[in-house]
């Protein structure tokens, strides 16, 4: 078990017989998994593996055609949204401005006006965007722009946070930034998270367990558990750099076939 | 080295520039050259006036105060047609963006109707409504409607469905998806529609205006031709041309102010 798992964080998620078809197009065929409380899970697949329509539909954004999800545990009370998104595309409304962002969840829910601004502080200081709450999302960074997708789940205390490949509309020395604040501020607040990328360092720098799917149809092949706590880990370390090498293992020929498809 | 040639910039041109001067200068040369033509002969003034007799013109019934009975009784019009077809048109626009059955009915009604020049159906109007404010207010509000359902629903469709979908990912109500996030999104080409919409709100105004009324610009400028004072007439139009031209900078205005985020 990783140190890194704080008490409060109770929920689970558990993935039962779950089939999804896009028409004829079978992309997820009866897949089981057990997403555990408190846990970083990362999916890890080739481009069309139906990765991010698993996490669509852990968190009910997309209905499957066969199965079921079910929320084990209780999301603490002050929980304004137990399964939360980070979205690739950052999906930030371009006129409102960050502090904007942040707070459109929390209007939608009975707060006074000095409790909400004071979880808007308390999220963008969280993500280092305290000296942006006015600006435009226009005006940011794509790393700025996801970290103000962070800090607005953050802002609902997520039970559950489902990141849809947050970093891969960013570039190499950035997507490096962040990675070690996600990693942070996931061990801080021990919040339950799905993760989905086909970057290999990030699902071995962040999962506790890695689940490798496989292509047409979506099954799952493989699941890698890394038990050493997000803080302790280097990438440079040789023993992940052999479970990385494993991974692509795993993953390479489905990622060539996979590249060689017409869309 | 005899073959060294110096790479030429060649990506130069298509990139017109606005030269505020030269706007002002042709505006200028053109009232100018009116005004010589007129004075020294070249136009009868009886027919063409001159810039100068226009002015004088709009003197005198600023002054007796003419003017202001004709344009607060437009503007009044202008005000009142334009908000009710502004309005209308968007809650319709917002609902044919949201609902199925809504957009196949209202479509159907909308394409039929819209392509029918308004101004035929001032008669009609005047049938129903009488020879009143009624009738001008509705000719007016039916003109504006159509291009608004038309620009909403565009600007709703428009909105980018990740936002959507990021909106019911963390649970939004359905007003709150649709006051925070379709309206905004919709924003920009509903103001786009208000460029259209006043226009042909001025164009049906003065049109109505003629057709029947005593008082507003369309009237007087109407009543100026069949006296063949064309100094008053011209009068009317010069009011009119900065009645648009008014419209359009608080258009812009309100441009600049709601959509500074873009």
């Amino acid at each position: 078990m990783s140190q890194d798992i704080t008490p409060h964080s109770g929920i689970g998620l558990s993935v039962c017989g779950v089939s999804h078809a896009y028409r004829s197009l079978k992309v997820l065929d009866r897949i089981d998994l057990d997403i555990a409380p408190g846990e970083v899970t990362v999916l890890v697949g080739p481009s069309g593996c139906g990765k991010s329509t698993l996490l669509g539909i852990l968190g009910g954004l997309v209905a499957p055609d066969a199965g079921e999800v079910v929320l084990r545990g209780e999301a603490s009370a002050d929980c304004l949204n137990p399964l939360t998104y980070v979205f690739q595309d950052f999906a930030l409304l371009p006129w409102r401005s960050v502090a904007g962002n942040v707070a459109l969840v929390l209007e939608d829910h009975k707060m006074d006006k000095a409790a909400r601004a004071a979880r808007v502080a308390e999220v963008l200081a969280l993500t280092g965007l305290s000296d942006f709450a006015r600006a435009w999302p226009r005006q940011l960074s794509g790393g700025m722009r996801q970290r103000v997708g962070i800090a607005r789940a953050l802002a609902v205390r997520p039970a559950v946070l489902l990141m849809d490949e947050p970093l891969s509309a960013l570039d190499a020395q950035t997507r490096d930034l962040l990675l070690d604040e996600f990693a942070a501020l996931i061990a801080r607040t021990g919040v339950t998270t799905v993760y989905v990328t086909h970057n290999l360092p990030e699902a071995v720098r962040l999962g506790h367990t890695i689940v490798v799917l496989g292509r047409r149809p979506g099954r799952i092949r493989e699941v890698i558990r890394i038990d050493t706590p997000l803080s302790e880990r280097r990438l440079d370390d040789p023993a992940f750099l052999a479970i990385e090498a494993r991974l692509w293992a795993l993953l390479r020929d489905d990622a060539a076939e996979a590249e060689r498809e017409l869309a | 080295m005899a073959d060294t040639q110096k790479v030429r910039f060649r990506a130069g041109g298509y990139q017109p520039d606005s030269k505020i001067f030269v706007s002002i200068l042709s505006l200028v040369a053109t009232i100018g050259l009116w005004q010589i033509a007129a004075s020294l002969g070249w136009v009868s003034t009886q027919f063409a006036s001159s810039p100068q007799a226009i002015v004088t013109s709009l003197h005198d019934l600023a002054v007796s105060g003419e003017l202001w009975l004709h344009l607060t009784a437009s503007l009044q019009r202008l005000a009142i047609g334009w908000v009710i077809g502004t309005i209308a048109g968007i809650i319709v626009g917002v609902l044919l963006g949201l609902f199925s059955i809504a957009r196949s009915a209202g479509m159907a009604l909308v394409s039929a109707l819209f392509p029918i020049p308004k101004i035929a159906l001032v008669p009609l109007f005047i049938i129903w409504f009488g020879i009143g404010e009624g009738s001008k207010i509705i000719t007016l509000v039916f003109g504006v409607f159509f291009p608004t359902v038309i620009n909403t629903l565009a600007g709703v469709d428009g909105v980018q469905r990740r936002l959507i979908r990021m909106g019911q990912s963390f649970g939004l109500s359905h007003w709150s998806i649709i006051t925070k996030i379709l309206l905004p999104g919709a924003l920009p080409s509903i103001l786009a529609g208000f460029r259209i919409t006043t226009a042909t709100a001025i164009v049906l105004l003065v049109a109505a205006e003629m057709i029947g009324a005593e008082h507003g610009i369309g009237a007087f400028v109407l009543q100026a031709g069949n006296l063949y004072a064309t100094d008053d007439l011209l009068a009317g139009i010069v009011v009119l041309s900065l009645l648009g031209l008014t419209v359009s900078v608080i258009v812009g205005l309100l441009e600049r102010v709601l959509l500074r985020w873009r």
